[in-house]
């Protein structure tokens, strides 16, 4: 036996070839996925990857890409079309987030979004129970050891519930002290969705820049995340239609991202002028990668997109 | 300084005055919500192992390590004893401290040690080493499946995951750093 040299390493890469019949699933399930939207009477679109700015979010960092930016969703855009009469729109898109790499995280990752006027975040609900189903022949699921059960209806659990069920401390405690999405990481993600699917909705509204207030309850925005065996899969709402106030909270999140140190960027503009002609509507973004993890039993994200940043 | 960006498996970071490595790391991020850095970091001196999640806006400090080049000579009942061959230097690691690098060492391999305050801590071998396949079970013919695989077991007595058509005496490639099977070694 030697210390191998380097020239030895190998032709052929032996762990791509590993992730062949998880590639090959991928491909059946996007193609499902077409079906099921088009089916519904879904306009599938496609909008420009490379846009002037995103909408700003204090947690989520964009790549420039020159003076532009990579979309980090393709949220500003859909709405649009929206706004422009378009009822029913779907899309399927990598989008790119900075430094985000991990288990369930990469930088380019892909997003399947379903916007529909008319809807609200319960009528979505209802579409990602009625998607996974026809994704899921028997609607039951074996993820990482444990026997999920589709058959609607999923559950339901208000985030101020679950506070109460699973956390350390209140929200209104968590939000003062600046650990609300740490709770929610780290103390009650890992409870959601183990037997069945769960929906966890009814955000704080700061917690919501781009959702709906629930009528009756200003503190509260229409807005909810899906989560299968701790993973959370999709995140949705009722949109805001209210120019004024999505200005207002876009300037919010603005300050807080210029505090942070992070370069200024203009406002979507042409967003926020057309916003006010969008009818009542509800969208949704859902992680590919992650619901393709679900379905092939995959422990991570690694395992079901070809290349990750560190194979190229 | 580090920030949390840099944080990875295998970083060395300053903690209490004591060189620690990240052991295992994960990136959590609730639905646009802040980014959390899950470690597990292990105290190199004492190898005891704990959790702790980092937010955005932390800094670390790199260790203050020394890593010399030594040799690899035998093993004896103090431990794995490598000898720097510049001024013959001897340095003796723990089989604590080796982990699963013990399975890699091959004799007469040079490797870097790491030290900290004049005690060797830990190892950086050469990324890849040849090892005879001693067990594995045999190729069915016609299994020519790509990402087909099956445990095999390496002289020294590691255990991996092979593909298929690797046999009993074949000469293959791991990967020192992932303890991953690369290529078959042709001879």
């Amino acid at each position: 036996m030697s210390p191998a040299s380097k020239n030895e390493v190998s032709a052929g890469n032996w762990k791509l070839a590993l992730k062949k019949s998880n590639l090959a699933e991928r491909a059946r399930i996007t193609t499902n996925i077409r079906v099921f939207f088009v089916e519904r009477s879904f306009l599938e679109v496609s909008t420009p990857h490379r846009i002037p700015t995103n909408a700003p979010e204090i947690h989520i960092n964009p790549i420039p890409s020159g003076d532009w930016q990579l979309h980090t969703s393709p949220e500003l855009c859909m709405k649009r079309l929206l706004a422009a009469g378009y009822e029913r729109l779907f899309q399927i898109c990598p989008c790119w987030r900075q430094d985000e790499l991990g288990s369930r995280h990469l930088p380019e990752f892909t997003l399947l979004e379903w916007y529909e006027a008319g809807a609200d975040y319960r009528k979505q609900m209802t579409d990602c129970e009625e998607l996974l189903c026809a994704l899921v022949p028997g609607n039951v699921l074996i993820y990482q050891g444990r026997e999920v059960i589709l058959t609607r209806p999923w559950e339901r659990l208000s985030i101020s519930d679950a506070f109460s069920r699973y956390a350390s401390i209140s929200m209104d405690d968590a939000l003062v002290k600046d650990r609300f999405d740490e709770i929610i990481a780290l103390e009650i993600e890992p409870h959601l969705g183990i037997d069945k699917p769960l929906f966890l909705y009814d955000y704080p509204v700061e917690k919501a820049a781009l959702a709906r207030e629930k009528p009756g309850n200003a503190k509260v925005a229409e807005r909810f995340e899906l989560y299968v065996c701790g993973l959370e899969l999709a995140n949705g709402f009722s949109e805001l239609n209210d120019a004024a106030e999505q200005r207002l909270r876009f300037e919010r999140e603005e300050t807080a991202r210029r505090r942070t140190g992070r370069p200024p960027r203009p406002l979507p503009e042409k967003f926020l002028a057309e916003l006010s002609a969008m009818p009542q509507a509800a969208g949704i973004a859902l992680g590919l990668d992650r619901l393709i993890m679900l379905l092939t039993n995959a422990e991570k994200i690694d395992e079901v997109v070809a290349f990750t940043p560190e194979m190229l | 300084m580090y920030t949390c960006s840099d944080l990875k498996k295998g970083l060395k970071v300053m903690i209490d005055g004591e060189p620690h490595v990240i052991a295992q790391f994960d990136f959590v991020k609730p639905g646009k919500g802040q980014a959390l850095y899950k470690c597990k970091l292990r105290n190199m001196i004492t190898g005891s192992l704990f959790d702790r999640t980092y937010r955005s806006g932390e800094s670390f400090e790199p260790a203050s390590l020394e890593d010399r080049e030594m040799q690899y000579l035998y093993k004896d009942e103090s431990g794995y004893v490598f000898m720097d061959q510049k001024n013959y230097e001897q340095i003796v690691l723990t089989e604590a401290t080796l982990g699963d690098d013990k399975y890699f060492l091959v004799d007469n391999m040079e490797v870097k040690i790491l030290i900290f305050n004049g005690q060797g801590i830990g190892i950086t071998l050469p990324n890849f080493v040849n090892l005879r396949v001693t067990m594995a079970d045999p190729w069915v013919k016609g299994d020519t499946a790509a990402g087909n695989n099956k445990p095999g077991e390496v002289e020294g007595g590691y255990t991996l995951q092979v593909p298929s058509f690797v046999e009993q005496g074949d000469l293959i490639q791991i990967d020192t750093r992932t303890g991953e099977y690369v290529t078959r070694v042709k001879e």
